[in-house]
């Protein structure tokens, strides 16, 4: 099962889902000729795209709407803001590239403020998943959601099998409690390494698997608090507005603190180059979050 | 009694219904006019656009739109959309006239227990979606009108613009994308009342030939005056203009039509008039004393 295997099936199945895009076809390039009545491809205009989006959503259609996410989430943010949150219309906003993923595009193609931005709008919620078998796995859930969401797609494969999804649940790997690392999208796979390496040297380690930033978890994230020493957010977005915000502000409404070490862009743009470069360049593989999360415990 | 003389035939039956529905239109805007005046104290509202935009708004619910709140919900109803949201007042007093608004929510306006604010919004049945951020509704009412097209339906979408409105990049693309699509169940209704907020068009961002510009991007275009309800009918019936062409009514109107104090006035774009001021501006409207107006002008952007 792909992406598009998915996505024909619930048109198929269902007359409701339609596929958009703003020449942005990498996710579906076989499907535009199988479903003439239920594809529209409006060119460079991401503005335009979300505003048509709403006005089919308002006809009943579930439109799944496709572009590369800066321009998508940012270009449009305004139109998704008004016409999709404001409305509280079924439209499927699908990212590509977000994060490092747009490795050498350089730095107006890096969204690091889409999961801020997007959960942020009243209404939208927000799936970033780990990888292809993760987003697969929420895939029909977010989708036939009457909710308006954000997806960051990713079709990264997977090194371990993956719970079912559900809406608003994490999924948690292990009970360590000596470090607890939150993480969500791309970056899980390097989290999970992380994990394995931490384990080898001793430590005891859990790992969450964050899913949906909106609606997050509140009960795995203060339970994983509670029983934790250190927690560590691991996201590639600006420090501002993402996953370690997102901690802060679940610590802050149940008043309670704790010894948090972040990975995220420190208020920059990373340096572009392809993809494990950038990795290595930026600090977040495995080994140099390992490296990080030792030196925080013992210290 | 008096046997009376068969009436004569008119020589033009159309045209003698022209004339009926004319005086019924006038005496209907006329009203509009009087909720619009009336919603323009107590916080005020956007009185320049609602003026010119009202004999409009009359004529596509009254004549034209296959709408009213029997089929609300029907799919193959036709869709109305005012992108330009500040003539809420005068889309509103016509949804009164028209018997589909208690007129005494009117006196709602700006209160926190209703909906009717300076924007459309769908808390009012009828309104198809809300407005207020300028150059959104050309795109979400070609998301119908594409849907339409998909259902093989007959039906027409129309979405009222502001020359002002016309600023805005989204609108320019959104056209490309209509041409593109073919949408001839489209028209858009160009408010040119030749002002934006604080200055006319022609001052800031000339729009001038319009005409042609909405050419240029692929639609048939058709100017009117758009305070003659004879010439909106003649024109919109002719809808759609082109088979596969996006159709556009640039309709030439006035800003504060209706009441010479005000009309043409940059500075009476927003008002707040007091109870006094109102009374007079009714009385104005009505063809009697010109109103003497002293509240202060704002400049509300």
């Amino acid at each position: 099962m792909t992406y598009s295997d998915i996505v024909i099936d619930l048109i198929n199945k269902d007359d409701r889902f339609l596929i958009m895009t703003s020449e942005n076809r990498a996710a579906f390039r076989d499907l535009p000729p199988l479903i003439p009545n239920n594809f529209i491809d409006v060119g460079i205009a991401e503005q335009t795209l979300i505003g048509m989006a709403a006005g089919l959503a308002l006809r009943g259609r579930t439109p799944i709407v496709h572009a590369l996410t800066t321009f998508l989430t940012m270009r449009a943010f305004e139109f998704i803001r008004t016409d999709v949150g404001i409305g509280n219309l079924p439209v499927k906003i699908v990212g590509a590239v977000p994060g490092f993923l747009s490795d050498g595009n350089g730095p107006t193609h890096q969204a690091l403020e889409d999961i801020s931005i997007m959960r942020g709008i009243p209404n939208v919620n927000v799936f970033s998943p780990a990888d292809e078998e993760d987003m697969l796995k929420g895939l029909r859930k977010v989708f036939e959601s009457p909710s308006p969401f954000y997806m960051r797609y990713n079709t990264v494969k997977a090194v371990v099998e993956h719970s079912d999804f559900e809406i608003g649940k994490a999924e948690t790997f292990g009970s360590g409690t000596d470090v607890a690392i939150l993480v969500h999208g791309f970056l899980f796979t390097q989290a999970f390494r992380a994990k394995e390496i931490l384990e080898s040297q001793g430590f005891s380690v859990r790992l969450i698997n964050i899913r949906t930033p909106k609606p997050i978890d509140e009960n795995a994230i203060l339970k994983t608090v509670d029983e934790c020493k250190l927690i560590v957010t691991i996201e590639d977005h600006f420090i501002t507005g993402g996953l370690y915000t997102i901690l802060a502000e679940v610590l802050l409404r149940n008043n309670k603190t704790a010894k948090v070490l972040p990975f995220a862009l420190m208020n920059k743009w990373f340096k572009p180059g392809l993809l494990n470069d950038v990795l290595e360049y930026e600090g977040f593989t495995s080994k140099q979050i390992a490296e990080k999360i030792t030196k925080a415990i013992s210290s | 009694m008096k046997k009376l003389k068969p009436v004569k035939k008119p020589k033009s039956k159309k045209g003698k219904d022209t004339f009926r529905q004319n005086n019924e239109l006038k005496k209907m805007a006329l009203r509009v006019r009087e909720h619009i005046i009336r919603m323009s104290g107590n916080g005020g509202c956007f009185i320049g656009a609602s003026l010119s935009c009202a004999d409009l708004i009359v004529y596509l619910y009254k004549e034209f739109l296959n709408v009213s709140p029997d089929n609300f919900k029907d799919p193959a109803r036709d869709y109305f959309f005012l992108s330009k949201g500040h003539d809420v007042p005068a889309l509103y007093s016509t949804y009164v006239e028209l018997g589909w608004l208690d007129e005494a929510r009117l006196k709602n306006h700006l209160k926190t227990n209703d909906f009717i604010y300076w924007h459309p919004n769908r808390n009012i049945p009828g309104i198809e979606f809300h407005s207020g951020s300028l150059g959104h509704n050309l795109s979400v009412a070609m998301g119908v009108a594409l849907d339409c097209k998909f259902r093989k339906q007959k039906n027409k979408i129309v979405v009222v613009v502001g020359d002002g409105e016309l600023n805005e990049g989204s609108m320019w693309e959104a056209l490309l994308v209509a041409s593109a699509k073919k949408l001839d169940n489209l028209l858009i209704v160009v408010d040119r009342n030749q002002f934006q907020a604080n200055l006319p068009t022609e001052d800031l961002i000339p729009l001038e030939p319009l005409d042609k510009k909405f050419e240029a991007f692929g639609c048939k275009v058709k100017t009117i005056n758009g305070h003659k309800f004879s010439q909106m009918n003649n024109t919109f019936k002719k809808f759609p203009f082109e088979k596969r062409k996006v159709s556009v009514v640039i309709a030439e109107t006035v800003r504060g039509k209706g009441l010479p104090s005000i009309e043409k006035r940059a500075d009476r774009w927003f008002v707040n008039f007091k109870e006094e001021e109102i009374e007079q501006l009714l009385n104005e409207l009505h063809g009697n004393k010109k109103a003497k107006l002293t509240s202060e002008t704002i400049v509300a952007r």
